[in-house]
């Protein structure tokens, strides 16, 4: 009984304490001009001293020699940067790791693309909003776990609920392709570490033959309804996107090839440690990758030390369309997204091409790129000014940020900690 | 008691080679046999290193009478004659598990941990068994008796294996015809001791290793303690232990690392353990011949690994692949170090690989003699037994082997094992050697049959012409059966062995199905080394084995790398001093110290780096870290302040080589939080290549680990039983160890006898004020209950670790004078999380608490550059101020401030090169020194990625060529688990 008190107690203190959001901001009500800044554009490219113009939530103007309108926000020195786009990530679906009641990321069963992540998306979670402040503001809402997770939507990080939050519904579906190796179950006296997985052949054939089953399904009546089957059609008209998760030499051949024979038209590669091996098969089969974050430890014990840290660039010299995403770490973490690019800067990519695998290129990759990841003229002012270099820690310090044109806040409940203990210390 | 029931069994039965003199026989006359036994014309190893020819062995009664050139054979003696044959005295397996039941498996019960003893009247540990007797658990196994005596074994010493305190073992010949009264030899052999807890109770303590060595440590202060009539309760545990004081110790590590920790406790507690090995010995065999102890070596050498497949071959490691390569020099490497060492089987899955494991010892170097000695004298000398077994000198047990050649060559037949002059035929040593190369002519064609390997078992190969055949032969009894296969026709035949003719002479079936009489004329006779039966000559050539590393892992060291004098000349040095940063400044070091900072410095000879345009720091120090341990936490009690890391250092963790990569130089490796009370911590400085021990800071300072909240209390799993499961249970915990600590003190000081306590002794350390607590601490509440209880108690708390609310408390923890070493951004992954905030590091520097940065993770401790760096972004610290996070602040904390953390003259030259501003996302470490040792180098990793390779290939190789010849070893990664605070 008392358990179950302690339990209740806990849910109660939980929604108590994970309610209070920032109030979303209205729509864009007059045009804005930000003027003397670096622009980085997201594509590789950057325009020094330039100016940026937005109105009703899309940019009508960006360049050197543009001429500011409405409001003027003087950014001299500082930077302006592309909202960064966070993939693959479960942001929203669960509050607190360890609390179980606040936990929706992970629904049983092995092959279930009915499953959507957006009606359980917490618009107002505290975790999302401490995205914000780092210049992350737009994520891809993942469902976790099993074989097929379910279906992912794109969402923006300032909303009053799901609905208006939702960039692009049911975006895509998300697949973890079997591992050719296996871990030590060393709960059961097995030592721990990687053995060759027996069951490898057998757990590629079930998803080829749900594959299978769900296509041979569109073809027919669709009566009665299969949820599953029917939530698999749009990987067949091009219109989802199939994320497969593999990171081995040998998962990347058999996924990609495997998938595309059985008629899925847009599969991109979620992982891929060991993509630089196959780089040649990736780009003959047109793969983009978003790619392992650099904050992992190397696999192997003989891998380079620096592995994680050179990936994207190895991928991306290679003329892979690359992404950075950060799966398997906690969602709070996902704030360092532009530090990752930062770290993989600092192993020979260039700035710019690094600042691409958060925005730019994670735009294509999810298939929102006529609306964000860069910034061009009629695109969603979907921005940010920085008083420095947004892919340093040191320096990466937001003044402003919009979404669609509006100005969020900046403030979370971490800042609000922050000023009322400083304050009590007469710190500030 | 099984013993004297399986007596009275055999009793019955009466007829024995060797009656008991005094027993009443009423089954018939009693009489005794007096005649003797002559074993002559023998090549006879009387002990390794005493060889007779043509020698005469004279036995009777079980006894040898004389062994030598010149023995006078009695009239009443039996004759056999052994022309050409060799005998030795037959192998002891000093660590034997033989006739020994299986132990009862404790029935377990849930998830529900048993933290109490389930007996009365014993140690209050379950897995302190010394009471247990070999003798009570053994029953004679004949099927296994067979198996050892097939393998050459004679006698074997045995034990329960079972328990971190085994008790004591039976020492016993492995004779069928005997029963178990002349069979034991011993039923006090030894006392045994391990790591391993009893596998019959669920007793929870210990979890750990650490915890299995402090349990050890206490044990014997126990036993001291009731020997000296303290107790009032009998311990019949203890009494055992003390009983047993005088046979010979034996302890079970089973590993390389493993037996250095057993061989300290032993050195602290006046006890020479005899101790089982790893087979892992030869890669710190320096610090092995310094222990001094004996060991017992498994001849445990790995299979190749199937490496066919490029994938699968991709999760090997080099080390286990290296390990594999090595493995076999290791008897030698102990042998060349003058390491006293018996054999064992233990470890072999199959007794009868144990010759075959032996060859390989010997094609690596290890002499016929010293494997004998391993097998014969060398255990016999450490059982204390050398008057009785092991040699076959006048009055030992008559335990010998009758060969046909050297006893460990791959052709040699073991004919017979005779045990306690009882003999064992194996193989019929009259059978005629049919090897040899034979023409034959059948259905008008001609071919050849050579018949080579063992006598007693040949194999054949049959040509025709320079065509070889499918073929299979069978020689048993004295026939031989042989067919072959010519290109679809069938040839058959079969023959009786004869003693006149050396040609195979019998009946044939030809393809055609007519039946002939045939004739296989001998033309050559089998000489022993045959290239035939080596076809490639592989056994003759040395088989290359790759060098040693430092650490013997796939990012050591060539050769250590050792100190070195070095300028560096104008750089941008960090000093983490009030100096602050200083441009364009020279940095000498010598003899490990940092001992000139200046500009325009002259080298005298100190190796010159430019470094324009680089930044110079002082080493990263880690407050709290987890990686380079075998275990982190003990959880069976909810104190386990008697535990220390340092028992488990772990100096071949390659994450330490990732942590200098990244700039780290020192870390304090923290027990976990498993409960409130901790372990002591170990601080390290990670001098990659070097054992353990050299890691460990002299005068280390002395910390221990507590913690706070949901981990002590298991909130986030579902364990509901042990105290405490509140944080108001955890002040209680605290203030009730303090208060015993404070009484056994007192105790203590009084001069009265007191008992021993390790957890007391530690505890009464914090205090003193000579032990400083780290303490894993989330909400304020709980932060500021710990610095209530040390005030109360009279001490201060040296540091709270992880202290995500320490904001919120920044002013009372300056009060108090305690340190926080805090993550710079994790939050939301548990409830007490909740208000963790990434500004916390700021507010609690500004109000004047000492504070650090650190990872309780081995990822990010490799770039801790960066996370002090988000502490510019997150309350606005100074540049300067933030790198102190990781460098002077942590040094404070950990009490090393005067040694290390800044760059000042006199210090230790635990120096980084970067690449740029170290708090830069974009800079990388280049070189990372200690003591002004290079620890780390890019260029110099580098050139080991490629060696790498290299050594990857050529392992690869070497196995894929084993492999042809069978080796089935599906690959593995045999990786370790990376711990965090809550590894369990």
């Amino acid at each position: 009984m008392q358990r179950y008190k302690n339990i209740f107690l806990l849910m109660l203190l939980a929604m108590g304490t994970l309610g209070a959001q920032q109030t979303p901001a209205p729509a864009q009500s007059e045009t804005i001009s930000i003027t003397g800044a670096t622009l980085h554009l997201g594509d590789g490219t950057v325009v020094e001293d330039g100016t940026i113009v937005f109105q009703n939530g899309t940019i009508t103007a960006v360049g050197a020699d543009v001429a500011a309108s409405g409001k003027v926000i003087d950014a001299a020195g500082k930077h302006v940067y592309p909202g960064i786009i966070a993939p693959a990530k479960s942001l929203g679906l669960v509050e607190i790791d360890a609390v179980r009641p606040s936990d929706d990321e992970d629904e049983i069963g092995g092959m279930i693309p009915h499953v959507r992540s957006l009606i359980a998306y917490n618009a107002e979670s505290k975790v999302v909003e401490s995205m914000r402040p780092n210049g992350v503001l737009l994520g891809q809402v993942t469902p976790q776990g099993g074989t097929i997770s379910g279906t992912s939507s794109i969402v923006q990080f300032d909303a009053w609920n799901w609905e208006d939050a939702a960039v692009k519904t049911d975006d895509g579906i998300h697949l973890h392709w079997p591992q050719s190796f296996r871990r030590g179950r060393w709960w059961a006296g097995e030592p721990r570490g990687l053995r060759p997985n027996k069951d490898y052949e057998k757990d590629q054939q079930e998803i080829l033959e749900f594959i299978r089953d769900a296509r041979a399904y569109g073809k027919g009546a669709n009566a009665p309804l299969n949820p599953a089957f029917a939530a698999m059609q749009g990987l067949f008209d091009g219109s989802k996107r199939l994320y497969a998760y593999a990171n081995g030499e040998r998962e990347i051949i058999d996924a990609v090839s495997a998938l595309k024979e059985a008629g899925i038209r847009q599969i991109v590669l979620v992982g891929g440690y060991q993509a630089h091996l196959v780089t040649d098969f990736l780009t003959e089969n047109d793969i983009p990758v978003l790619v392992n974050q650099p904050h992992m430890l190397p696999e192997y014990s003989d891998d380079d030390y620096d592995h994680p840290y050179k990936l994207p660039k190895l991928l991306a010299d290679a003329g892979i369309l690359v992404g950075l995403q950060n799966e398997d770490m906690a969602n709070f973490q996902t704030r360092n997204l532009p530090f990752y690019a930062g770290h993989v800067a600092g192993y020979g990519l260039d700035k710019e091409k690094a600042l691409q695998l958060i925005t730019g290129n994670t735009a294509r990759i999810l298939g929102i790129d006529d609306r964000y990841g860069t910034l061009a003229q009629g695109k969603s002012a979907t921005l940010f000014v920085s008083e420095g270099d947004a892919l340093d820690m040191r320096t990466n310090k937001l003044t402003h940020a919009f979404i669609d044109g509006r100005e969020i806040s900046l403030e979370t409940h971490q800042t609000e900690l922050w000023k009322r203990y400083a304050g009590k210390y007469g710190q500030q | 008691m099984k013993w004297r029931l399986s007596l009275l069994a055999f009793m019955g039965l009466g007829m024995f080679a060797f009656a008991q003199e005094y027993f009443p026989k009423n089954d018939g006359v009693k009489a005794s046999n007096e005649n003797y036994t002559a074993l002559t014309n023998a090549r006879i190893q009387i002990a390794p290193g005493q060889v007779v020819e043509n020698g005469t062995l004279l036995i009777r009664k079980g006894l040898v009478v004389q062994a030598g050139a010149a023995v006078r054979v009695p009239e009443n003696s039996v004759v056999i004659d052994l022309s050409g044959k060799y005998i030795y005295p037959s192998f002891i397996d000093i660590f034997s598990g033989f006739g020994i039941q299986e132990p009862k498996r404790a029935q377990g019960s849930g998830r529900t941990s048993q933290y109490d003893a389930s007996r009365d009247g014993f140690y209050w540990n379950d897995h302190i068994r010394p009471e247990q007797q070999a003798i009570e658990a053994y029953q004679f196994d004949k099927t296994k008796a067979q198996t050892l005596r097939k393998a050459g074994f004679g006698v074997v010493n045995s034990h329960v294996h079972d328990g971190i305190a085994r008790g004591t073992g039976i020492l016993l010949t492995l004779s069928d015809s005997d029963d178990d009264a002349r069979r034991v030899l011993d039923d006090g052999s030894g006392q045994y001791f391990s790591f391993e807890k009893s596998v019959t109770s669920r007793q929870s303590y210990p979890t750990s290793l650490m915890g299995a060595m402090a349990l050890l440590r206490q044990m014997y202060y126990d036993a001291d303690w009731y020997a000296k009539g303290n107790t009032s309760n009998t311990d019949r545990s203890l009494e055992a232990l003390n009983a047993n004081k005088g046979m010979v110790q034996f302890f079970a590590a089973g590993d390389k690392n493993n037996v250095l920790r057993a061989d300290g406790i032993g050195d602290a507690f006046g006890v020479n353990y005899v101790i089982l090995a790893g087979g892992q010995e030869y890669e710190n065999i320096g610090q092995i011949k310094a222990a001094g102890a004996s060991l017992v070596v498994p001849l445990n050498f790995p299979d190749a690994f199937d490496v066919s497949n490029p994938y699968e071959a991709k999760i090997v490691s080099l080390e286990d692949m290296k390990h594999w390569n090595q493995a076999p020099t290791n008897p030698k490497v102990l042998a060349d170090n003058g390491i006293t060492f018996a054999f064992t089987l233990h470890g072999l899955s199959k007794e009868s690989d144990f010759h075959e494991k032996v060859r390989k010892a010997m094609a690596h170097g290890l002499t016929e003699q010293q494997a004998l000695e391993a097998l014969t004298t060398t255990p016999a000398r450490l059982l204390g037994k050398s008057g009785q077994i092991g040699s076959l000198q006048p009055g030992r047990l008559a335990n010998f082997l009758i060969t046909s050649g050297p006893v460990f060559d791959e052709t040699t037949t073991l004919y017979e094992n005779w045990v306690r002059g009882n003999r064992d035929i194996l193989e019929d040593m009259d059978r005629k050697d049919i090897r040899g190369e034979y023409a034959l002519n059948a259905g008008g064609k001609s071919f050849t049959l050579s018949l080579t390997g063992k006598a007693a078992s040949p194999s054949i190969k049959v040509m025709r012409d320079t065509a070889e055949l499918k073929s299979n032969l069978n020689y048993s009894g004295d026939w031989v059966d042989i067919s072959f296969n010519d290109t679809g026709e069938r040839y058959r035949m079969t023959a009786r062995v004869s003693e006149s003719s050396d040609n195979l002479q019998g009946k044939g079936v030809l393809p055609n199905g007519n039946e002939s009489r045939f004739t296989a004329r001998l033309t050559k006779p089998f000489e022993a080394g045959d290239s035939d039966s080596d076809p490639e000559g592989a056994s003759a050539k040395t088989p290359e084995v790759l060098p040693l590393t430092y650490p013997n892992v796939g990012y050591g060291y060539a050769s250590p790398p050792t100190q070195e004098d070095v300028l560096f000349r104008n750089a941008t040095v960090w000093t983490s001093e009030d100096a602050g940063i200083l441009e364009n400044t020279d940095v000498l070091v010598r003899k490990g110290r940092i001992a000139r900072i200046g500009q325009d410095l002259s080298a005298g000879g100190a190796h010159v780096i430019d470094a324009t345009g680089k930044h110079l720091t002082a080493g990263i120090i880690d407050e709290h870290s987890h990686l380079a341990a075998v275990a982190i936490n003990e959880a069976g009690h909810n104190s386990s302040a008697e535990v220390r890391m340092s028992d488990v250092v772990d100096p071949e963790d390659v994450d330490i080589y990732r942590d200098l990569a990244g700039g780290v130089t020192s870390i304090q490796l923290l027990h976990g939080s498993a409960n409130p009370i901790g372990g002591q911590s170990a601080i390290l400085k990670l001098k990659w290549g070097r054992p353990a021990s050299e890691m460990l800071y002299q005068e280390m300072p002395k910390f221990i680990k507590f913690a706070l909240g949901e981990n002590v209390k298991q909130s986030n799993w579902q364990s509901y039983e042990r105290f405490p499961q509140t944080r108001m249970g955890v002040e209680q915990v605290f203030l009730n160890y303090f208060q015993r600590a404070r009484e056994y003190q007192a105790k203590k000081d009084s001069g009265e006898p007191y008992r021993h306590d390790e957890e007391m002794e530690t505890l009464a350390e914090i205090l003193r004020g000579e032990r400083f607590i780290s303490c894993h601490s989330y909400v304020q509440s709980e932060i500021n209950m710990l610095m209530k209880v040390a005030e109360k108690m009279g001490f201060r708390v040296n540091t709270f670790t992880h202290i995500l609310e320490g904001y919120k408390v920044a002013d009372k923890m300056a009060e108090h004078g305690v340190g926080g070493s805090t993550f710079s951004d994790w939050w939301a992954y548990k409830f007490e999380v909740n208000d963790a905030i990434p500004y916390n590091a700021a507010i609690m520097s500004r109000a004047g608490v000492t504070t650090a940065i650190n990872s309780d993770d081995a990822e990010m401790s490799r770039r801790l550059n960066q996370e002090a760096a988000k502490t510019v972004k997150y309350g606005g610290m100074s540049e300067e101020e933030a790198w102190k996070m990781v460098t002077i602040n942590p040094a404070k904390l950990l009490h090393l401030d005067e040694r290390v953390g800044s760059i000042a003259e006199g210090k230790d030259a635990d120096l980084v090169l970067w690449s740029g501003n170290p708090l830069a996302v974009y800079s990388r470490a280049e070189k990372t020194y200690i003591e002004g040792v290079p620890y780390f180098d890019l260029e110099r990793d580098a050139q080991i990625r490629q060696r790498i390779d290299r050594d990857r290939t050529t392992l690869i190789n070497m196995m894929l060529e084993e492999k042809d010849g069978g080796s089935k070893r599906t690959p593995r990664q045999s990786r370790k688990e990376r711990f965090h605070c809550d590894s369990l």
